[in-house]
């Protein structure tokens, strides 16, 4: 019990988000009557806020880095209206311009990146300058709006796997068998972790705190199966593709030399150097890759809109840079995990959706917004002071 | 001036840190009107007894009395010591480079009326005081834009300012060149005529000599001895040398029998320049060549350079307008960034451990591996098996206390956080290791345990290179030791000759003697 005890004090910031979050969820679940888990609001809700997990992924990683990036939703409006140019004006196939929206992002991401780690000029004022930059682009490729996307295209945000096996009562076969797979996936690897982790004699989790995890998720998953399967869709591809990110990023900052050099050097910079790091490297790399993700966000965000749009993005980077404090991560750099950005993501999403069914005045839920992202750092920072490292 | 007017008399000063005793019963007496100079090593107390002087550590939190003027002080800071004519000037200079002369003369003590600065008294007042310390320049000259020596003229204005009876300066001239300081010491000759009371901290035995009335010897905490320059007995610097040393010998050493084998490193010529000020030479034509199996230590008080010369030397770390050749193997090898260095076998860890040696909100495994992740890698994805052996290999090798290899940094000892340090590096499977201070605020069990661990590397014929204030250790582990003196190598002792007093005497050698 004791050994529960004391790895739960050593996780308490990562259960204290998700606590929260569970809060809001049931407070919001009375607040509506039950309205905001409907099965087809739990869908629209990745739907609505695939853009900021998706931009919270690359978020984290320059935060960790010790940057910030205020050019997001430029980008996001540059890239996307980029892509629907290409996809009205020059006819192309949806997949190669998917392609390339996202090369185009990743260009921007070196842009940036070369005037922060090469010229040394602080990403703060780099961004901001991108966000001008970006920003005006855009009104001058895109005017307004470029509209008449292919519908192939559209229904990368809009759409969902399609019906291929049925349907057992009102459940979409195919839904099941999605979230049968990860429960399966997720147990499976957590298996093997620990279990390599006990072959070197290390320490694991206890046994009960081990199977009470993969149980409690596999009920979450399940649960979150069995609901989304009822709604009209089933399982929404952008659902795939966050998915498959957050998946592919976790493993790259855990398990990556390039991931590891991120913490490195933005835990103490000097060690790092001194230890060999290539600091100005990491630098453009996650600018780079915070491009190329923007550009990912494009797509989702312009296919949902069904038209390149000129305002597209306003106030993204805001909301990504929200979720990855709420979700943990530090304001001096060298912490943060992916998961957490995400979790950050969906209370920022929750509070959205939430606050729109009671129709709350939009300007009421900035407000609430706010003070949500100020009282979890102020946690985070009173809960640092209490536990100062020596 | 009576013999016994005293300004001020520290009598039985004892600071405790957490585990260490900085000072204990440490008296001071300074007559009023008098030059008063204070000498020790490193880590002697020094600065430590000057910081309680001035209400750093405010009343309270040390044993002891402190009285100045004949009445007892009890300050809480550096304003309550100020208040009574207190100045201290630090090494390093506190001045704001972006603001002018005026501006950092009168910062905190603005010369205005309800709140609003009257520029133009502040001006006059501010020329004054340039006047008195010899600098012609204007006051409306941002600080950055004048050199390193009237940037310490313009502190000593700055104190000028407060009304000062007690001026403390902490080794004013050790970033000047001869000429400044040469100034600055005949302006602190000026200042006793005028009345003013110095007490100055300086490792350059030549200026002591020169301008100081008595010198205070501080050893490990304690005084040692005052000694009066004018009295009867000429006092020579063998004599204050012999005072600051002698350093009892009672730490343990392993034993151990070297096998010295073929030259693998040599540094040559090698002269580097300060990083921001590129005029200041901070090292200066220094050779120095370590073989295999052989452990070669670097003495040296601070700012002699030895810091500066292994950072240099290990990609660059440090300085600017660097020239010099260096030798691995006997064939000259580039080492301009820290993977070429690390590429060439050298690897180098700081005297900070905390700030340039660990990430410290990472685990020992990350730590460990930080230098050599490749080692642990295969197409940029890391093996967490592969790497929590190494990690777990290194935690029981070198008894790293800690349950796990996942504990973070830190929380560990420092003695254990310095196992870390030495983990990564000797990971990189380095042929010249380069410690610097590798037992600094280390307990004495833990430091037995580096020695070991020192000298099992050094049969493993890796090449050795320690870095260190204390004499002893150098004495004790090493087969061979540099002095350095300003930025010079002025002399090389081996074993058999090495003494504190020999290493000291170097270690305290002037321009122009280098060998």
């Amino acid at each position: 019990m004791n050994a529960v005890r004391e790895y739960l004090g050593r996780n308490l910031r990562q259960y204290g988000i998700v606590a929260a979050l569970i809060v809001i969820v049931v407070f919001f679940q009375v607040l509506t009557d039950g309205r905001l888990l409907y099965p087809d609001n739990v869908a629209a809700l990745f739907q609505q806020n695939a853009y900021v997990m998706i931009l919270a992924i690359g978020m984290m990683m320059v935060i960790i880095a010790g940057h910030i990036d205020l050019s997001v939703g430029s980008v996001v409006a540059f890239t996307g209206g980029l892509c629907a140019i290409m996809l009205t004006r020059w006819d192309m196939p949806w997949l190669l311009a998917c392609l390339l929206t996202i090369v185009i992002g990743a260009l921007v991401g070196m842009w940036q990146g070369f005037w922060v780690a090469y010229v040394g000029i602080p990403a703060f004022i780099v961004t901001l300058a991108g966000m001008l930059i970006f920003r005006g682009l855009t009104i001058v490729l895109v005017g307004t709006t470029v509209a008449g996307l292919p519908r192939d295209f559209n229904s990368i945000s809009s759409g969902s796997l399609p019906n291929w096996f049925g349907f057992v009562g009102d459940l979409d076969v195919v839904t099941l068998c999605v979230g049968g797979i990860g429960i399966v996936a997720f147990a499976v690897t957590q298996w093997r972790s620990r279990s390599s982790l006990r072959k070197h004699d290390l320490a694991v989790e206890p046994m009960p705190a081990f199977v009470l995890k993969i149980a409690v998720t596999a009920v979450i998953i399940g649960v979150f199966t069995y609901w989304l399967s009822l709604s009209s869709g089933g399982t929404p591809i952008v659902l795939l593709i966050v998915g498959f990110l957050i998946i592919a990023y976790s493993f790259m900052l855990n398990r990556s030399v390039f991931g590891r050099h991120i913490y490195a050097v933005g835990g103490n910079r000097h060690a790092a150097v001194l230890s060999g790091v290539n600091a100005r490297r990491v630098d453009f790399g996650i600018f780079v890759n915070m491009g190329a993700l923007a550009g990912v966000a494009a797509i989702v965000t312009t296919a949902r809109a069904g038209a390149g749009v000129a305002t597209a993005g306003n106030n993204y980077e805001l909301d990504a840079i929200a979720a990855c404090f709420i979700g943990g991560a530090a304001v001096t750099g060298g912490v943060g995990k992916i998961s957490g950005a995400m979790i950050g993501a969906l209370i920022m999403g929750v509070l959205n959706m939430g606050l729109s069914i009671m129709a709350v005045d939009s300007a009421w839920q900035q407000t609430i917004k706010g003070m949500v992202l100020l009282a979890a750092v102020a946690f985070d920072m009173v809960n640092k002071r209490r536990t100062r490292l020596g | 001036m009576g013999d016994n007017d005293y300004i001020l008399e520290m009598r039985e000063i004892t600071k405790e840190f957490p585990g260490v005793k900085a000072l204990s019963d440490v008296t001071l007496s300074v007559r009023r009107g008098e030059v008063h100079a204070i000498c020790g090593e490193n880590g002697a107390g020094k600065s430590t007894l000057m910081n309680v002087l001035s209400g750093v550590y405010p009343h309270g939190s040390y044993d002891g009395t402190i009285v100045l003027n004949g009445k007892d002080c009890d300050f809480r800071s550096i304003r309550d010591s100020e208040a009574r004519g207190v100045v201290i000037i630090h090494q390093e200079l506190a001045l704001i480079p972006y603001l002018s002369i005026a501006e950092n003369i009168f910062l905190g003590n603005e010369r205005s009326a309800a709140g609003i600065i009257d520029w133009n008294l502040a001006m006059r007042d501010a020329s004054e005081l340039l006047a008195r310390v010899g600098l012609t320049d204007s006051p409306q000259v941002k600080a950055m834009d004048i050199g390193v020596g009237k940037q310490q003229l313009v502190e000593i204005a700055k104190a000028l300012s407060k009304k000062v009876d007690l001026l403390i300066l902490d080794e004013p001239t050790a970033a000047l060149n001869d000429e400044d300081s040469a100034h600055l010491l005949a302006l602190i000759a000026q200042f006793r005529d005028n009345g003013i009371t110095c007490i100055i901290i300086s490792h350059k035995l030549n200026e002591i000599s020169a301008i100081a009335d008595r010198v205070t010897i501080i050893r490990d905490g304690a005084t040692i001895e005052t000694l009066d320059l004018h009295g009867d007995e000429p006092v020579t610097e063998d004599r204050i040398i012999r005072s600051m040393v002698g350093r009892s010998m009672d730490s343990r050493f392993p034993d151990h029998t070297p096998v010295i084998g073929a030259e693998v490193l040599r540094v040559e010529n090698w002269t580097v320049h300060h990083p921001i000020d590129s005029e200041r030479l901070v090292v200066q034509d220094a050779n120095i060549t370590v073989h295999a199996g052989e452990i070669v230590g670097l003495a040296g008080l601070m700012g002699a350079g030895r810091t500066e010369l292994a950072m240099s030397v290990f990609g660059r770390s440090y300085g600017s307008r660097i020239s010099g050749t260096v030798y691995k193997d006997g064939k000259p090898v580039s080492m301009r960034t820290v993977s070429e260095a690390i590429g060439h076998g050298v690897a180098y860890t700081t005297e900070d451990r905390k700030r340039y040696g660990l990430n410290l909100i990472q685990t020992i495994r990350e730590n460990i591996s930080a230098s050599a992740l490749g080692k642990v890698a295969h197409w940029g994805i890391v093996g967490t098996e592969a790497e929590i052996k190494v990690a777990e290999k290194y935690r029981g090798d070198f008894r790293i206390k800690s349950p796990t290899v996942e504990a973070v940094v830190g929380k560990l000892s420092g003695g254990n956080q310095q196992k870390v340090v030495l983990s990564k590096w000797v990971n990189s499977d380095p042929d010249v290791l380069i410690l610097d201070e590798p037992t600094r605020g280390i307990d004495v069990g833990a430091k037995y345990e580096i020695y070991g661990i020192i000298n099992a590397l050094a049969d493993l014929g890796k090449a050795v290179i320690v870095i260190s204030s204390e004499l002893p250790e150098l004495i004790g582990l090493c087969d061979r030791t540099y002095a350095m003196s300003q930025g010079r190598i002025t002399g090389e002792v081996a074993r058999a000759d090495a003494t504190q007093e020999t290493l000291m005497q170097y270690m305290t050698m002037g321009k122009g003697a280098a060998v």
